[in-house]
């Protein structure tokens, strides 16, 4: 059984839409679970719908959205205080010195976060990166597992199938409230994934796609 | 945010001119755009905090929407799709163009002071 859980994305909902039913099944065997958050999703084009929120008032409304997330989840919180949109143009070897503050404090057996280079949004492929670079810089002994997560569409076809795929129905409900916290961004979201012509025939309603969590075990070679 | 009324908006936009002030401007199609539709194109720009000074301002009406331009000395400043405003507590003019989900595509910010960064 794990000891701690560290979840590294950049983004206020990344966590509810990426793995929330994972972090739920651990949080319900007892294991801790920790959330480091990059940014404040400061620019996001989702502002509700109707939109209530706007360019300033958006870092604050999703604070409260990941912090009413998390209360949900309950798991820890951190947030990293990096800037949405910039996480690739800063120094990756600064963020992954500041994760592994993180990780030798925490000793976490388990991070879960995204697989660089498949993970769509640059943000997501930065964090990624760091993160398993993080880990990397650990004296191998000590390392936790890492759960890389791809969520782009040809990911079975370049990476394979994935090695974890945890089935979150039992989880479900607490998914969805945690995915309705962000209420700045789901709806937007859905309505683009209702709309797209790439997801159309892979599922038959959008929430399909949410009742199954798909990791990639991350392999390091020194 | 509110829908764009042009002599409201125009009045606080000549509020700032001749006066050094900060400028965000952005416009984006999302990160995902190409994720949800392989013929998508992901483009964006944005810049925030810019010290500018503007010596006009100038709101047109273009039907569904509107255009903003910025006269400096030295050049320009140009926003188009614009359809709500706000001048908040901060004594910030916030400008931005919504699509019919509530999304922002464009946004002109003027404000004496930096932005929170």
């Amino acid at each position: 059984m794990h000891k701690h859980v560290i979840v590294i994305y950049p983004h206020p909902d990344d966590e509810s839409f990426g793995s929330s039913g994972t972090m739920t099944q651990f949080r319900n065997q007892g294991v801790p679970v920790t959330y480091l958050c990059g940014t404040l999703g400061e620019m996001g084009r989702n502002m509700g719908n109707p939109f209530f929120a706007n360019r300033e008032t958006l870092p604050d409304i999703r604070k409260k959205e990941l912090l009413d997330a998390c209360k949900i989840l309950d798991v820890n919180v951190e947030m990293l205080g990096y800037r949405d949109k910039t996480i690739e143009f800063e120094s990756r070897d600064e963020i992954a010195e500041h994760l592994k503050g993180y990780l030798e404090d925490i000793k976490p057996t388990l991070v879960i976060t995204h697989y660089p280079g498949h993970a769509v949004h640059p943000d997501h492929d930065a964090m990624g990166a760091a993160a398993v670079e993080a880990v990397r810089k650990m004296d191998p002994e000590d390392r936790p597992e890492v759960w890389a997560q791809a969520i782009t569409n040809d990911r079975y076809e370049t990476l394979g199938k994935p090695d974890i795929v945890n089935n979150v129905e039992a989880e479900f409900d607490v998914k969805v409230a945690a995915i309705q916290a962000h209420r700045s961004q789901f709806e937007g979201m859905f309505q683009k994934m209702r709309q797209s012509p790439d997801f159309k025939g892979q599922y038959e309603d959008v929430m399909e796609r949410f009742k199954h969590e798909e990791f990639y075990q991350w392999q390091f070679n020194n | 945010m509110k829908a764009i009324e042009l002599d409201e908006v125009q009045k606080a936009l000549d509020q700032y001119s001749n006066r050094d002030v900060y400028i965000h401007l952005e416009t984006t199609n999302g990160a995902y755009a190409k994720h949800f539709d392989r013929n998508a194109y992901n483009v964006g720009a944005f810049i925030r905090n810019a010290e500018v000074r503007y010596t006009r301002a100038k709101l047109v009406d273009a039907g569904d929407a509107f255009r903003v331009g910025l006269k400096m000395d030295k050049g320009w400043i140009y926003a188009e799709g614009v359809t709500d405003w706000e001048l908040n507590e901060d004594g910030q003019l916030l400008m931005a163009g919504h699509d019919s989900e509530g999304r922002v595509m464009v946004a002109l910010q003027i404000s004496e002071n930096p932005f929170r960064y």
